[in-house]
């Protein structure tokens, strides 16, 4: 801009990233983090300086600066707000011109964000807690292949939540035998069966092998029941041209759907294969290994509802997004807010849930909401009444663990599902009720009876380590 | 082993299938619970071989608007008498999901 003069050294980031009088366009793409600054560093100065390293600006003043119109395409914090009940932190609220990030691009988006100001000095904790992308922006991501209401058509489930299992052990099955723990379960009752994370192409089975018999259970499963069946393929692979080779194979011989690991396989290779499912009108499941290492620390990483909602855009069908009452880590007001994140066309600002924007996904398909990890027949009434019905509940040993087998555990879940839902639709409490609703239920089935009295001690009564932030002096 | 009951199979109709056949109060429920939400309820109807496939035999048409669980029932009946033998389902057409938002099989054939 003329009249600027060039003048080398090291400038306060506030000086040009501090700007507090400023108000968001509706084509910004809005960060808030949450900062923890090293002892001395004021709140104005580390925000800046968090909006500077995560777009224009590096720790000098460069001559190349003058060669473009910096205070267009420069990150803006424009707020800071204390967290309730902590001291130390304080968020941080940026806007950044849609101009930086390449269209449909999360590998883009990240690289940014959450590159390297994550291990800018100054700074002692950074955790990147929501993103509120524009619709303009949304609209050049291709989001789910296919989304809630196609899967549903396709698979022909309405007005439940839809059932799966993975299939244990993790590792070292045969494919035959595998294949023979998939057909026990689907043609008891179950809608889904899926790869374990960690089961891609070992030398005890190699996926090729897996998918034929898998395949065979799935047909004879569907002949039998007269439902529609299928099994998460897993399909991530060392590389691209490996995972898209078995996606291949896996729409030839007729699977309705495959499986993905989107934060190991990694941004780039997700979309990709998203944009494949589309193509060739496979389902996609997604799985989140890896995501404990980002989102678990309250302080420092990035918050799952970010990438939750890096996951709609990016493109899946279904996504992994913790139980509440199982084994695994979950809020429960945390996960009501990302759920809805994943399936409904625009999600206000709720700060009780941790959502500190408005979010419009605008056209952009919904994302089944998977429930997976230490859940059993005891958790069904408060499964069925956090996730709704436009949910996978998975039970992994709580239908293997089934002491007649697979079928009969599968049958046992199946029960137990339907009369939650029946109980509800008919106006009952289903968790104040659960116990009455599941006896009942099992005076008509065995296969539930029995399973209700293997797991009624087990609980998961171990408290959240990521809680939401809320004052408590 | 000898506790371990073998598994019967047997096919199956989706929803509220694994569940001891609806008495005719239980239905009313549930469709009180599809008009309460605003949905279209509708009738289908299947020959037992043929009930695989996504489109089975559309009842009349889909009762649009229609408020009265009575007339609902009423409909089934008369779909039920016109086909005997024949699978019965009923469906709540949601408009906003451009989805169904429930459907059930009320009569698993005879």
């Amino acid at each position: 801009m003329a009249g600027k003069k060039y003048s080398a050294g090291v400038k306060d980031y506030r000086e040009t990233y501090w700007m507090p009088e400023y108000t968001p366009l509706d084509t910004d793409l809005l960060a808030c983090f949450k900062i923890t600054p090293q002892p001395g560093i004021d709140r104005e100065e580390a925000a800046a300086a968090v909006a500077a390293e995560s777009s224009t600006g590096t720790w000098t003043t460069v001559w190349t600066d003058l060669l473009t119109d910096l205070d267009y395409y420069k990150g803006r914090a424009y707020a800071i707000e204390d967290v309730p009940g902590d001291d130390e932190s304080f968020y941080a609220f940026i806007a950044y011109p849609i101009d930086l990030f390449e269209e449909g691009s999360m590998v883009n988006v990240f690289t940014s964000l959450v590159g390297n100001v994550f291990g800018f000095k100054a700074i002692r904790m950074l955790r990147l807690e929501d993103v509120r992308f524009p619709i303009a922006y949304v609209k050049t991501c291709g989001g789910p292949p296919q989304g809630i209401q196609v899967e549903r058509d396709v698979m022909n489930k309405y007005g439940r939540p839809m059932l799966g299992c993975t299939i244990k052990p993790k590792l070292g099955l045969s494919a035959k035998n595998y294949g023979r723990a998939v057909y026990e379960c689907l043609r008891g009752g179950l809608d889904f069966t899926k790869d374990d994370e960690n089961v891609n192409s070992q030398p005890f089975m190699r996926w090729r092998q897996r998918f034929d018999f898998v395949m065979e259970a799935i047909h004879k499963s569907e002949a039998e029941t007269g439902e529609r069946k299928g099994h998460y393929l897993n399909v991530t692979a060392p590389t691209p041209e490996e995972m898209y080779k078995r996606a291949e194979y896996a729409k030839e011989i007729g699977a309705p759907i495959i499986m993905h690991d989107y934060i190991t396989g990694g941004f780039c290779a997700n979309t990709g294969l998203a944009n494949w499912c589309r193509d060739n009108g496979v389902l996609l499941h997604i799985h989140r290994a890896m995501h404990a290492v980002l989102d678990r620390h309250p302080k420092h990483g990035i918050h799952f509802r970010v990438l939750a909602k890096i996951l709609r855009l990016s493109g899946g069908d279904h996504l992994h997004t913790g139980t509440v009452v199982g084994k695994l880590e979950g809020d429960r007001g945390a996960t009501l807010g990302w759920i809805d994140l994943l399936r409904e066309s625009f999600v206000p600002e709720d700060r009780s849930r941790g959502i500190f924007f408005d979010q419009d996904w605008g056209s952009m398909p919904g994302v089944f909401a998977v429930a997976s990890g230490g859940i059993h027949v005891w958790h069904m009434p408060a499964l069925v009444n956090i996730f709704g019905d436009d949910s996978v509940l998975q039970f992994g040993g709580g239908t293997l663990g089934h002491p007649w087998g697979n079928a009969p555990g599968a049958t046992a879940n199946r029960v137990a599902l339907e009369a939650c839902v029946q109980a509800r639709n008919e106006g009952r409490e289903i968790e104040k009720e659960g116990k009455e609703i599941l006896a009942e239920a099992a005076k008509s089935s065995p296969e539930l009876k029995i399973a209700m009295e293997t797991w009624k001690e087990i609980k998961f009564e171990f408290d959240t380590v990521d809680k939401l932030d809320v004052q408590h002096k | 082993m000898s506790d371990v009951q073998s598994f019967k199979q047997g096919l199956k109709y989706e929803t509220f299938s694994y569940l001891p056949e609806m008495t005719a109060d239980q239905v009313r429920r549930q469709i009180q619970y599809c008009l309460a939400q605003g949905w279209n309820p509708s009738i289908e109807h299947s020959e037992k071989e043929n009930a695989f496939g996504h489109y089975w035999y559309m009842w009349k048409l889909p009762m649009f608007g229609e408020q009265s669980v009575e007339a609902v029932l009423a409909e089934i009946d008369e779909c039920r008498r016109a086909n005997p033998g024949h699978l019965v389902r009923f469906l709540a057409y949601d408009n906003y999901a451009q989805s169904q938002g429930m459907a059930f099989v009320v009569d698993r054939g005879r």
